[in-house]
């Protein structure tokens, strides 16, 4: 080995903790930028696969009733591969031992089959057998709710009788991934759950001997997708169709890739924040150790080697550094990354995961560490390497200062000599003091995106359910009925107040755009469900005309006084001409809203509800839950609290998990920043703070100098990383914006305070740990040597 | 204890300022020990300039960095005055050099991103009774580069200016450490004028350190330093002025 390569070597040991602080830094960058991206590709992989393998549906159609023998020509439209019917049935769920509603799909499926399309996967237990009529497979999710095992039973209300049904075993579905109830905000596992069984005792419960009601398909490779879906429509129209959509409208699968949406996003933003900071410091902290070797080089340089042989010396030792980072860091990311899968995996009730690691996130790990140290290393080495010899073998000059602005201003004289140390050092390196505001601000920042999603969905909740739907249980009829059932309501025992209304499903157009939603008919001035309009104050109905939802008009490009063309999907299909009259703000879903008896009037129908809001006693609620679970016209009822609440109880360990990692995040983040700054600090300024105590400063008066300048660049951070903070959140507010759910910008007073607070907090940490090493100041030493 | 009781006494018969007693210092580098005092006896007296001479390694930097309390010795007292500094606490000592030492060293340690006239007042503004900053300058002839920072004086100005700020705070001694050991002659004669000036117009006692035998003749006392024993201790009989001095 050659004697300079030895050197390197020995220095690379003899420096080993300076290099692992390095390397942490690096480790940090690159393990989280592995993680996300190849957790995020993981995900898509396995979606994708899922999907695949168990031939997840291309369109989907519901209908009120069709023959089996409408299969045959739905075969023959040009592009469809493979096509399945269903009966599918919303109903009523009695859980021994748990007294609020639930509700489920029921879906047929034949015996020892996972079924054609849709396949289910099973997870525990067997698939159903032929002959059993009470058999009902359940999804794992519902099922773990309850702890229902194979061999446990529950009641479902099947079109108005009671059936009690044995389960026979756990299953997934790629159709129900995201599991959640219609017109729900979130999943809630133990009020809404998915059940498979025979389709001949559930066919003929609903009338459905030798028809559907529900179809699903596959497109051949060259079927045309919108092609197939018009032409579905046009076929089922007859038969009650309510319009067939394709797979990226699927519920399910939208909830998902809305959430893989956003898992893109923030996979893409921490990692760039990470390996930005990362690469900061590494910057710096390659800087100084560059010119800590300035003598050497300029021994090196004395004995004839050439300023490359000096570059390409150091580029090796900071090289060997940020090799040890990035192969720690692949490692330790890959782990991250399939433990994150697996979460996710349990998360989304995926069957199995796929980890996937693309050689391209790793070559740009790989890329983007090497390249920052390179530059670092190698502007410090060429400033060293250019000075002659003898000139870097004497001391170095005084850095040069300037007075500064503050001090121009004629504020001087309020400023003892430490502070004017402190805002001279600051200006003196402006781009350096600037990328450590940076570096800190992003901290606060990303501690700021935890806390906002708590509060966004508190917002969300405390809008939608405390002030817009102000009802304990909405109680849907199995079809629309006289208004005179509210009577028969309103006589339960503890029923306060109930408010009936319709909703049907339409198409609703303006120009070439539309968009397939429900219209609500409610009643004026209703106390259980109150429009509000983009300043959350209450809007008054007017007798004719629609309201739509804020969003749904932004969609439609519609405006206040423009024409909406309604395709009623129901009934005698009419398609009428109505005026928007105002639009209302809505966090979740898209709607539009008509007086009841406009609605009725439109499709032509009598005094008819479709399902009513109720505001009961708490007293009696669970014997109305009771009563209302043995009515045979009510095939489903949603109770909000318990849901809200069940709700925030999963939101708070997500939400718990979620501030521990940006909790984590920031605070290394900050800490990283602030302890290497001030590390470097003292190693730069170790002779002039020596110097001071020699003259009899104290301790704590040296630290002044170098904690003061630390605290007025954190102090100057605060501010801008709530800025960025609050940048960030309105960019992931906006990117989160989509039609099943808004996230609205709302940061509260915890969320500011909380971001501050880990900031501070971590400046604290890295002061207490160099004011340890203040105690160490060699006085001696410092007069001795020359720099 | 009949050794302290005595060397007290001594204190008070005689104008003494520093009184250093048997001290020996042996510092531990890596697996070597290396004996830097070996025993060395000496008083030092109120307004006397004292040149201390001898070779590199000879022990007289750490001598000094004893007297101004940025060192501990092995074994032995220092006294100054009646202060015992060998039992100082790190806080006793800090407060010593606060408000009794000033430093002048070889390398100046002026603090970059402050000008001349800051660097004077970074240690009269935590002084007991100094003069003002702009004083010490005129006194060693920088009353026209007050607001230069470093960057911006020559090495001798430096230096000068490293000298104000020693005696600015009225220091009872001025400890100076090899202070023209980076300048050349010429440059060198002006900051041992400033130094004999001020020893001469305020009394200050002033130690000086150098392996310059010409600088020795400027003083009142000569002390020799070898391997770390006083070998030699001389009163000059006529002072020679700096620029006199052979260098």
């Amino acid at each position: 080995m050659k004697a300079i390569d030895i050197k390197l070597w020995r220095e690379l040991w003899a420096m080993r903790m300076q290099a692992l602080a390095i390397a942490m830094v690096i480790v940090g960058g690159v393990s989280i930028f592995i993680m996300s991206l190849s957790t995020l590709d993981s995900l898509f992989e396995t979606r994708e696969n899922y999907y695949r393998n168990h031939h997840f549906a291309d369109v989907f159609a519901s209908l009120k009733r069709a023959p089996l023998s409408l299969v045959k020509r739905i075969q023959e439209i040009p592009g469809v591969d493979k096509v399945e019917t269903r009966v599918l049935a919303y109903v009523n769920l009695d859980v021994e031992d748990f007294k609020d509603p639930v509700s489920g799909h029921l879906l047929s499926l034949n015996a020892n089959s996972a079924g054609l399309l849709n396949q289910i996967y099973l997870r525990k237990g067997r698939l159903l057998e032929a002959g059993r009529d009470n058999e009902v497979l359940l999804s794992e999710e519902f099922a773990r709710a309850h702890d229902l095992q194979p061999g446990d039973k529950l009641a479902a209300t099947i079109n108005g009788r009671r059936k009690v049904l044995n389960v026979v075993g756990h299953v997934l579905s790629p159709e129900y991934i995201y599991q959640i109830a219609p017109g729900a905000m979130f999943p809630d596992y133990y009020r809404y759950g998915v059940l498979w069984m025979a389709r001949k005792p559930l066919a003929s419960a609903y009338d459905m001997d030798g028809a559907f009601n529900n179809v699903t398909l596959t497109l051949s490779k060259e079927g045309n997708e919108q092609d197939v879906i018009d032409r579905l429509d046009e076929l089922l129209k007859p038969y009650g169709g309510i319009g067939a959509y394709a797979r990226k409208d699927q519920l399910s699968n939208r909830f998902l890739t809305e959430e893989l949406k956003q898992q893109k996003t923030i996979a893409t933003i921490f990692p760039m924040i990470f390996l930005g900071v990362a690469a900061f410091l590494l910057n710096v902290v390659a800087s100084r150790l560059i010119s800590l070797q300035r003598e050497q080089i300029a021994g090196l340089k004395a004995f004839g080697y050439s300023n490359f042989a000096v570059g390409l010396h150091y580029t090796k030792l900071i090289l060997m550094i940020t090799a040890i980072g990035v192969i720690a860091g692949i490692g330790f990311g890959i782990w991250m990354g399939k433990g994150m899968s697996n979460i996710y995996m349990t998360f989304y009730s995926l069957p199995f995961m796929i980890y996937v690691l693309k050689a391209e996130v790793i070559i740009a790990a790989v890329l983007i560490s090497m390249g920052v140290a390179m530059v670092g290393t190698l502007y410090a080495v060429s400033s060293a390497a250019r000075l002659p010899p003898a000139q870097a073998m004497r001391p170095e000059p005084p850095a040069m200062y300037h007075t500064t602005l503050i001090e121009k201003l004629g504020l001087q004289r309020f400023f003892s000599q430490p502070t004017r140390m402190i805002f001279r050092h600051i200006e003196r390196r402006p781009l350096k003091s600037l990328m450590t505001i940076l570096g800190i601000s992003m901290a606060c920042g990303t501690m700021m995106v935890g806390g906002f999603q708590e509060g966004a969905i508190k917002h969300m909740v405390e809008v939608q359910f405390g002030m817009s739907q102000r009802s304990d249980l909405t109680a849907i009829f199995t079809e629309p009925t006289s208004q005179r059932s509210l009577y028969s309501l309103q006589s339960l025992r503890g029923v306060e107040h109930v408010e009936g209304f319709r909703v049907v499903t339409a198409k609703l157009q303006f120009e070439h755009r539309s968009y397939r939603t429900s219209v609500q008919g409610i009643a004026p001035n209703g106390r259980l469900m109150r429009l509000l309009d983009t300043r959350l104050q209450v809007i008054d109905l007017p007798p004719n005309g629609i309201i739509l939802t804020d969003y749904l008009a932004e969609i439609l490009h519609i405006k206040v006084g423009d024409m909406l063309t309604i395709e009623v999907l129901e009934g005698n299909r009419p398609v009428v001409q109505v005026p928007v009259v105002g639009l209302a703000k809505e966090y979740l879903g898209l709607n539009g809203y008509m007086q009841l008896n406009s609605l009725n009037r439109l499709l032509n129908e009598g005094h008819v509800i479709s399902a009513a809001w109720l505001k009961v006693d708490r007293l009696h609620q669970v014997n109305i839950y009771a009563e209302l679970k043995g009515a045979p016209r009510i095939a489903g009822v949603v109770e909000q609290e318990s849901a809200i609440k069940s709700f925030y109880e999963t939101m708070d360990e997500t939400i718990l998990f979620f501030t521990y990692i940006t909790t984590l995040l920031g605070g290394s983040i900050a800490f990283g920043v602030i302890y290497n700054s001030m590390r470097i600090a003292l190693s730069e300024r170790n002779r002039e703070l020596a110097s001071l105590r020699v003259l009899g400063f104290h301790r704590s008066e040296v630290a002044y100098i170098l904690l003061g300048e630390m605290a007025v660049l954190t102090l100057i951070a605060i501010p801008l990383g709530i800025m960025i903070g609050y940048g960030l959140c309105a960019y992931l507010a906006f990117q989160f914006d989509s039609d099943l759910y808004r996230i609205p910008l709302v940061l509260g007073l915890k969320v500011y305070a909380f971001a501050a607070l880990v900031v501070i907090s971590s400046s604290v940490i890295s002061v207490l740990m160099i004011w340890r090493n203040l105690a160490h100041l060699d006085m001696v030493a410092v007069l001795k040597t020359k720099e | 204890m009949s050794s302290d009781s005595q060397s007290r006494h001594q204190i008070l018969e005689e104008n003494v300022v520093f009184h250093v007693h048997e001290v020996t210092k042996v510092y531990q580098m890596g697996e070597v020990q290396v004996r830097a005092l070996r025993g060395v006896d000496i008083d030092l007296h109120r307004g006397e300039f004292t040149v201390l001479l001898g070779a590199s390694g000879s022990g007289k930097s750490t001598l000094l960095n004893i007297l101004g309390g940025l060192d501990i010795p092995t074994e032995g007292h220092v006294f100054y005055g009646e202060r015992d500094l060998t039992r100082a606490t790190e806080r006793e000592l800090t407060e010593y050099r606060r408000f009794h030492v000033g430093f002048v060293f070889q390398f100046y340690n002026l603090i970059p991103s402050l000008t001349a006239r800051e660097n004077v007042a970074v240690v009269t503004e935590i002084a007991k009774s100094p003069m003002k900053p702009e004083d010490a300058l005129k006194l060693v002839g920088l009353e026209s580069r007050l607001d230069h920072f470093p960057a911006q004086l020559s090495g001798g100005e430096q230096q000068r200016v490293a000298i104000a700020r020693a005696i600015a705070k009225n220091p009872d001694v001025l400890l100076c450490d090899e202070p023209t050991g980076a300048l050349d002659s010429k440059t060198g004669i002006v900051v041992l004028q400033a130094l004999q000036r001020v020893n001469q117009a305020l009394g200050t006692t002033t130690v000086v350190i150098t392996h310059n035998a010409g600088i020795a003749q400027m003083a009142d006392r000569v002390i020799h330093l070898t391997d770390g024993l006083i070998s030699k201790v001389y009163k000059n009989e006529t002072r020679l002025r700096p620029d006199e001095l052979n260098w």
